[in-house]
């Protein structure tokens, strides 16, 4: 008879397809008018010795039955789960929502790569401004007036005395009237010379470097820059060269030459076929610009460079247009994002 | 400075090809910026002469010449040259030549065979237009090699030189300075004297001896009108850029270029009296050589006659007193106008001349009077005459004193062991002379090197000469020290770092723009201006960022974007003193609030999509926003900011007068802020983390439509007891179901007790702390709420 219901049980949970059915089927079996309860009712009719062991049958059928419900039951709730899980699927391929992102100008991207290069070593990132006076954009770097150095800057002039600076060279006037050796620094800006054409614009981007203590030497120098143009363009091997050169405010003066990092040094366009790219001028700051500022130059010494930013990021991005940087097309900008 | 590279060779001449030359020449300092032959290569043209010449029976423009080109029998070449001619001697090339481009075969030209092609400068790549073949002089020796003739196998040199290296503008300068880089001796023109055989003095006065230490004056009487610059001079001069004009000025140009003395030729007749070499006066006029007439500055030198001003010292002669075609009596000029006597005039004359470059620079002292030697053979030499005395007037040179020089100084300076030897060779290869010491040498420079002064000079010849690629490569040492690293601030760095997070692409933008543009966003404040622009539109001083995005959107929208978010960090100019340079960021929103997408309904940005972009960018700050006009932005959708008391930016829509005139279909959001907002932050400061949940209550209240939310919002927000710790706006409802002129405000209330739970009565009071406060302030009436 217990196999009896057990059966009933079994197909009658398994008639039922959802867990509300479940409970009402459930009841038949389990519920106070149930099965079970029927045959606990009938139980009180037995005499006692028989009960025990009818109580102990009863027993077993009802947790047979508990089981099988039990078992129907995770059953449809897995089947459930299933449904809806498959009802939520998404198309994950369709684009997110909301904002994107947005990009730096490759000049700021560039100036990050510099001033990280050089931070590594401990330079610390010095300002200035950018009206400047004709002492600290030139005096003080040893360029009097009337100096045909000065006819090479191509000079913004305003009223009173001011100039747009031609360089970031100033800066360092300023950072060594403020503080004493020794000095680390580097000076990223903006820079300003009357000049526009295919291969000029009137502003650019300038990094001034200043090193200053007892010892650092032209051999330095070389080492440091060599260094850093190797790190920059990622080329181990990147070749480089010096060149005696003049700058009012260094001596000796020197204009840094790598190999094409277009053509590698084969003859190419970009390097007017000579196989060299012209990227900086460099020097040992000069004794006339220590005592401008007040160094005693007999126990200081260092050297100072000055990187043409724009210049820089064309070669390692293949720009082949200075004028790009300052339309500021979107459609060129968002290539550096 | 260019030249002919068979000129440098016939003065100093190292076992070095063209190329290798030009490296050492760059390698040392003088950058070779070209390297150019004269013409390219051919073969087999010699010169030769046109014997007869007769009409081509088939053709009226072509003739049969008999040429003869130094062979046994003359050659028969027809010819189409308008030019050619029986007797004339020029350029053939034979049959088998190579010409750039072309080899010549043996022909027949409309049925007469022709044996060769006589030659044009541009057949012979020579120049780029010709008019008919080359005639040469009537001693041209007949089968001569043109190649030969004409000195062809040569190469032009263009030399950049720096400011300093004036003693390298000449031949002889550059010719020291290859046998010193090389090792070799240079041959220097050795100039004698030319005695006077006419005794004719020139009265010369020097009134202002510290600008001209020496002038030298000679007349030369009786130049021949027929004379001719000879071949081999027109050619050096032709190669150095200069064109060939008279005899006499060709030589003083000549002069020049060989020795790096400028000179001068007068016509003596021309000439009233003697020369005075003095400061301009006010009101003199003068008309130059190129045609100018100027009137000069009082600190512009002059050489005057008795009647006035005849030549620009050192920069250009007159042209009342020219030597010309007619010139029989010659004055010849040559003087030391010091550097700083001609510094910028030139330039302020708008002049530039081969002279005044070098006079600029300076001139060795001592070459006035080897140069006014020179220029007097050369003259009696090609134009005859005879020549009166050098008159010499003026200080002459001032001695210089040796320079002081420490070999160990030099070492440390440069890094590298050369040893004492090394450098005392080194000195001796530039002509230096040294007294050896110590530690302490003695340097004596040679006049010519004016631009060694100092003992770094002398380090860098060291350097020089050593080659700086030989120079030692080392990495250089210093305190491993930390930097200062201030938390309270937050660079340019990190704040682009979040707009280009949020979306914004950076652009960078001239500072200096249209005086129209600067009126229009700066108001009545005068721009700062440029007196010397590239253009007008680029002739102020920025004072905003905003005129650059606005012009950027502009150029943007004309390529075909619809929506852009741009920002630019960089100074702007309210003075020129360094703090009237503020730096600053500014923004501009423009099109649809989103990318356009499936997600998100299309919606044009507004003011508080901007807003929200300042705030976050600013956080943790908090700006003030208060209603202030801005001559650029909508008076009714715009706020000044504020940081604290401090006025620190602006926030709005562009002026709808604006919108209009750039053409833009819808006014763009801009902000503008001053980067200080960045540098007075301050640190977190842990406050503890409450244990209890806050509990949340919602109030909605109405209040007028005039009512600002966000000064509601700061009133109450000041005011609220400690147990409240949030008052945050969520709704703002208007329209049906609410009375005339007024707007319904729901704000979600947080209350937190620090230690137990809080009964109904206290929230009660609370909330109703609030909502007093509410209506005594702002006259606001309880809606509902989960209150």
């Amino acid at each position: 008879m217990s196999d009896a219901i057990l059966r009933d049980a079994e197909s009658a949970f398994a008639a039922a397809t959802s867990l509300p059915v479940l409970d009402q089927v459930k009841a038949g079996f389990l519920g106070k008018q149930g099965w079970v309860a029927e045959q606990m009712k009938a139980l009180g009719g037995l005499p006692p010795e028989a009960r025990r062991e009818a109580g102990a049958s009863i027993n077993r059928v009802k947790e047979g039955i508990e089981a099988l419900l039990k078992a129907r039951r995770l059953s449809l709730q897995e089947a459930d789960l299933a449904a809806q899980l498959a009802a939520e699927s998404l198309d994950i391929t369709l684009p997110g929502r909301g904002e994107g992102v947005g990009g730096l100008h490759p000049v700021t991207r560039t100036l990050a790569r510099m001033e990280a290069l050089f931070g590594s070593l401990g330079f610390v990132v010095a300002d200035g401004p950018e009206i400047e006076t004709d002492f600290h954009n030139f005096t003080a770097l040893n360029i009097p007036e009337d100096h045909p150095a000065r006819a090479m800057h191509d000079t913004f002039y305003l009223d009173a005395g001011r100039l747009l600076r031609t360089h970031t060279s100033p800066v360092q006037v300023r950072y060594m009237q403020d503080n004493p050796p020794p000095i680390r620094i580097v000076a990223p800006g903006r820079v300003y010379r009357c000049d526009s054409d295919v291969t000029h614009t009137p502003m650019f981007h300038q990094v001034e470097g200043l090193w200053i203590d007892e010892t650092a030497s032209f051999a330095d120098l070389k080492g440091l820059l060599a260094d850093f143009m190797a790190r920059f363009f990622e080329r181990d091997t990147l070749p480089v060269r010096f060149r005696p050169s003049f700058f009012p405010f260094t001596e000796p003066s020197a204009e840094m030459d790598i190999g094409c990092v277009i053509c590698g040094g084969e003859g190419c366009r970009v390097c007017s076929h000579t196989g060299w790219l012209e990227v900086l001028g460099c020097g040992m700051v000069h004794p006339n610009v220590f005592a401008h500022v007040g160094i005693d130059s007999e126990r200081w010494q260092g050297f100072a460079f000055g990187l043409g930013v724009e210049r820089l990021a064309m070669l390692r991005y293949g720009v082949d247009d200075l004028r790009l940087f300052f339309e500021n097309d979107v459609r060129f900008l968002k290539q550096f994002a | 400075m260019q030249f002919s590279e068979s000129w440098l060779r016939s003065r100093v001449n190292p076992t070095l090809d063209s190329a290798a030359l030009s490296h050492q020449l760059t390698m040392a300092g003088l950058e070779v910026e070209a390297l150019m032959p004269v013409a390219p290569p051919f073969s087999f043209v010699v010169v030769a002469q046109i014997l007869s010449a007769e009409r081509h029976p088939d053709a009226d423009r072509l003739q049969v010449c008999q040429v003869d080109v130094g062979m046994s029998e003359p050659l028969q070449i027809v010819c189409g040259a308008s030019n050619a001619r029986a007797g004339l001697k020029t350029a053939c090339a034979l049959v088998g030549a190579q010409l750039p481009g072309f080899e010549i075969k043996r022909a027949k030209v409309r049925g007469v065979e022709s044996l060769g092609m006589m030659c044009s400068a541009k057949e012979l790549g020579m120049e780029s237009v010709a008019e008919g073949i080359l005639e040469f002089s009537v001693d041209a020796p007949i089968g001569q090699p043109v190649r030969d003739y004409l000195d062809l196998d040569d190469q032009i040199f263009t030399l950049k030189l720096t400011p300093n290296r004036g003693d390298c503008l000449s031949i002889s300068g550059v010719a020291r300075e290859v046998a010193a880089i090389t090792g070799t001796v240079a041959a220097l023109p050795v100039v004698e004297a030319v005695p006077a055989t006419v005794n004719d003095v020139l009265q010369i006065t020097v009134d202002a001896a510290t600008a001209c230490l020496r002038y030298c004056g000679r007349v030369v009487r009786g130049v021949s009108s027929a004379a001719v610059t000879p071949d081999w001079m027109q050619r050096r001069l032709a190669r150095s850029g200069v064109r060939a004009l008279h005899p006499v000025v060709d030589i003083t140009n000549y002069v020049l270029l060989e020795l790096g003395q400028p000179m001068h030729a007068f016509d003596r007749s021309k000439l009233q009296g003697g020369l005075a070499v003095r400061l301009a006066t006010v009101d003199e006029t003068l008309e130059l050589l190129n045609g100018q007439t100027i009137k000069p500055d009082t600190d512009t030198l002059l050489i005057a006659d008795l009647a006035g001003p005849v030549a620009l010292a050192g920069i250009m002669g007159g042209q009342g007193s020219a030597v010309d075609a007619t010139t029989i009596d010659v004055v010849l000029e040559a003087a030391h106008f010091t550097p700083a006597a001609m510094a910028g005039r030139a330039r302020r004359y708008g002049l530039s001349t081969d002279s005044s470059h070098r006079f600029e620079r300076g001139v060795a002292a001592d070459l006035p009077r080897q140069a006014m030697e020179w220029a007097t053979r050369l003259v009696l030499e090609i134009c005859g005459g005879a020549a009166g005395p050098v008159v010499e007037v003026g200080p002459g040179a001032i001695a210089r004193q040796p320079i002081r020089f420490r070999p160990t100084r030099a070492r440390k300076v440069l890094g590298i062991d050369l040893d004492d030897a090394g450098m005392v060779t080194h000195f001796a290869r530039l002509g230096l002379e040294t007294t050896l010491d110590q530690e302490v040498w003695q340097v004596q420079v040679p006049a010519h090197r004016f631009d060694l002064n100092i003992e770094v000079d002398l380090i860098e010849e060291i350097a020089r000469l050593e080659g700086y690629d030989r120079l030692p490569m080392a990495f250089p040492s210093g305190e491993a020290r930390m930097r200062p690293t201030p938390e309270d601030w937050r660079g340019v760095a990190s704040i682009k770092a979040r707009l280009v997070a949020r979306g914004w692409q950076e652009i960078i933008t001239y500072s200096f723009i249209d005086p129209a543009d600067a009126a229009l966003f700066s108001g009545d404040a005068p721009p700062i201006t440029l007196l010397n622009p590239i253009t007008t539109s680029l002739s102020v001083m920025r004072a905003s960022l905003l005129p650059g995005l606005v012009q950027t959107l502009r150029h943007n929208l004309n390529h075909g974007q619809e929506r852009l978010r741009l920002f630019e960090v960089g100074r702007c100019f309210t003075g020129v003193e360094a703090d009237q340079q503020p730096q600053r960021v500014a923004g501009l929103l423009y099109g649809a609030a989103m990318t356009e997408q499936w997600g998100a309904a299309t919606r044009t940005a507004d003011f508080f999509d901007l807003k929200v972009e300042v705030e976050a960018l600013v956080a943790p700050q908090g700006l003030d926003f208060r209603n202030e006009p801005h001559p650029a932005l909508h008076p009714g959708q715009c706020a000044c900011l504020y940081l604290g008391d401090r006025a620190v930016g602006w926030i709005g829509a562009l002026h709808p007068r604006l919108v209009q005139m750039r053409g833009l279909a819808r006014a763009p959001l801009v902000f503008e802020l001053d980067l200080m907002v960045f540098a007075e932050g301050s640190l977190p400061r842990y406050g503890g983390v409450a244990r209890l949940p806050a509990v949340r209550r919602d109030l909605a209240v109405l209040v007028d439509e005039a009512v600002p939310v966000g000064r509601m919002l700061d009133t109450l927000r000041a005011a609220l007891p400690p147990a409240i710790t949030a008052l945050d706006l969520f709704d703002v409802y208007r329209g049906k179901g609410l009375p005339e002129g007024k707007k319904s405000l729901a704000f979600k209330v947080l209350l937190q007790h620090t230690e137990k739970t809080f009964t109904d009565a206290e929230i009660d009071a609370l909330i109703g702390q609030v909502l007093n406060q509410m209506a005594d302030s702002f006259g606001a009436v309880l809606r509902g709420g989960t209150y």
